[in-house]
């Protein structure tokens, strides 16, 4: 399964919540303000720290350029729009809105 | 109905704020008289939805209450509820409203309370997942 | 393979939109069908021909009205559209006010849903 989080981990518990529903091997994919998630060395960096456990974590690249962001989680994964539709080509998607 | 679509909706977000879990209810009815096999799952806040005793007259609010419990009649039979969220929200099973009546004993049913574990295996059954 | 897209939310208020509209173009590159994109909640904004952004931005409902041209099937649902005062006489060109029929039909001739929303 795909997991699709959209929210900033510092303002929602969408993130904290998601991962209760994660199974090993399932892909979570950080975009919009989602992204915020897969920076280093904040207060919620252990989360994001926690998926990397189980799988693959991906961020949407034009979400965190936008936001200015460039020091990410080791083993954060970056993606564009062609990674993401092959990711839901391999997997059925929720998002974690 | 063994070779139906899996869909399942999920609710996470809490009644009466906002539209959404009277329009997710809508779209269940609908989904389930197309001959999908549907799933609800209500997790996090979206628990709150099936709480009893919600009476939005003084909001001037429709409100959707007298949808959850003809959910059943509806063909809106597998409703699931997250443990997890029940217990941080101090709910009971006594909390949640019931969803209409079983077809052989007529007696009132409930929802499913379930591990998160076991939402994860459902959800990794689905075809199409609907977070509404 | 074929994909449904559902649209929760409004224009410009949150970017579900632009979200959902880059990887449907992602979708289309790669050789995708796109079976329908559905209109929800204050989704049914997206498509309002009254809607007149400044220049130098995007115009999110030219863009699902040209995604309509191509032959994609853009549908507003009909209780959340008047709910919220969305008229046929306010639809860009290419979209459609239907039932939620529509979206399941959608979900039963797709391999794949995908849910864009706040």
């Amino acid at each position: 399964m795909l997991h699709t989080l959209n929210k900033s981990p510092f303002s929602h518990t969408s993130l904290e919540n998601c991962l209760r529903f994660i199974k090993p091997d399932d892909v979570l994919l950080l975009l919009e303000d989602g992204v915020y998630a897969a920076t280093r060395g904040t207060s919620r960096s252990h989360l994001i720290e926690q998926a990397l456990q189980n799988g693959h974590v991906f961020a949407m690249q034009a979400d965190l350029k936008a936001r200015g962001l460039t020091d990410l989680i080791d083993g954060v994964q970056l993606a564009d729009y062609d990674k993401f539709v092959e990711l839901l080509e391999q997997h059925s998607s929720h998002a974690w809105r | 109905m063994s070779d139906a679509k899996k869909v399942m909706i999920t609710v996470r977000k809490p009644p009466h704020g906002s539209i959404y879990v009277h329009e997710a209810i809508e779209v269940m009815f609908i989904v389930a008289s197309f001959g999908l096999d549907l799933s609800v799952v209500f997790i996090d806040d979206g628990v709150l939805a099936l709480k009893t005793g919600q009476d939005t007259k003084e909001l001037g609010i429709k409100g959707f209450m007298a949808s959850i419990g003809a959910f059943m009649d509806f063909e809106v039979t597998k409703v699931y509820v997250d443990r997890q969220s029940l217990e941080d929200r101090n709910m009971s099973e006594a909390d949640l409203a019931f969803i209409g009546e079983d077809e052989t004993t007529e007696q009132p049913v409930r929802p499913t309370i379930l591990d998160s574990s076991a939402i994860a295996a459902l959800m990794a059954e689905q075809q199409s997942l609907m977070a509404l | 393979m074929k994909f449904t897209l559902l649209i929760l939310d409004g224009p410009y208020n949150h970017t579900a939109s632009d979200s959902a509209y880059q990887t449907a173009q992602a979708m289309l590159r790669r050789g995708h069908d796109i079976r329908g994109v559905f209109f929800y909640h204050d989704g049914v904004y997206n498509v309002s021909n009254a809607s007149d952004p400044p220049q130098d931005d995007r115009n999110i409902p030219q863009r699902w009205s040209a995604l309509g041209a191509q032959n994609i099937d853009m549908v507003v649902c009909i209780a959340a559209a008047k709910r919220r005062g969305i008229t046929n006489e306010l639809l860009v060109p290419n979209t459609r006010i239907s039932g939620l029929g529509q979206l399941a039909t959608m979900i039963i001739e797709s391999d794949r849903l995908v849910v864009f929303g706040d």
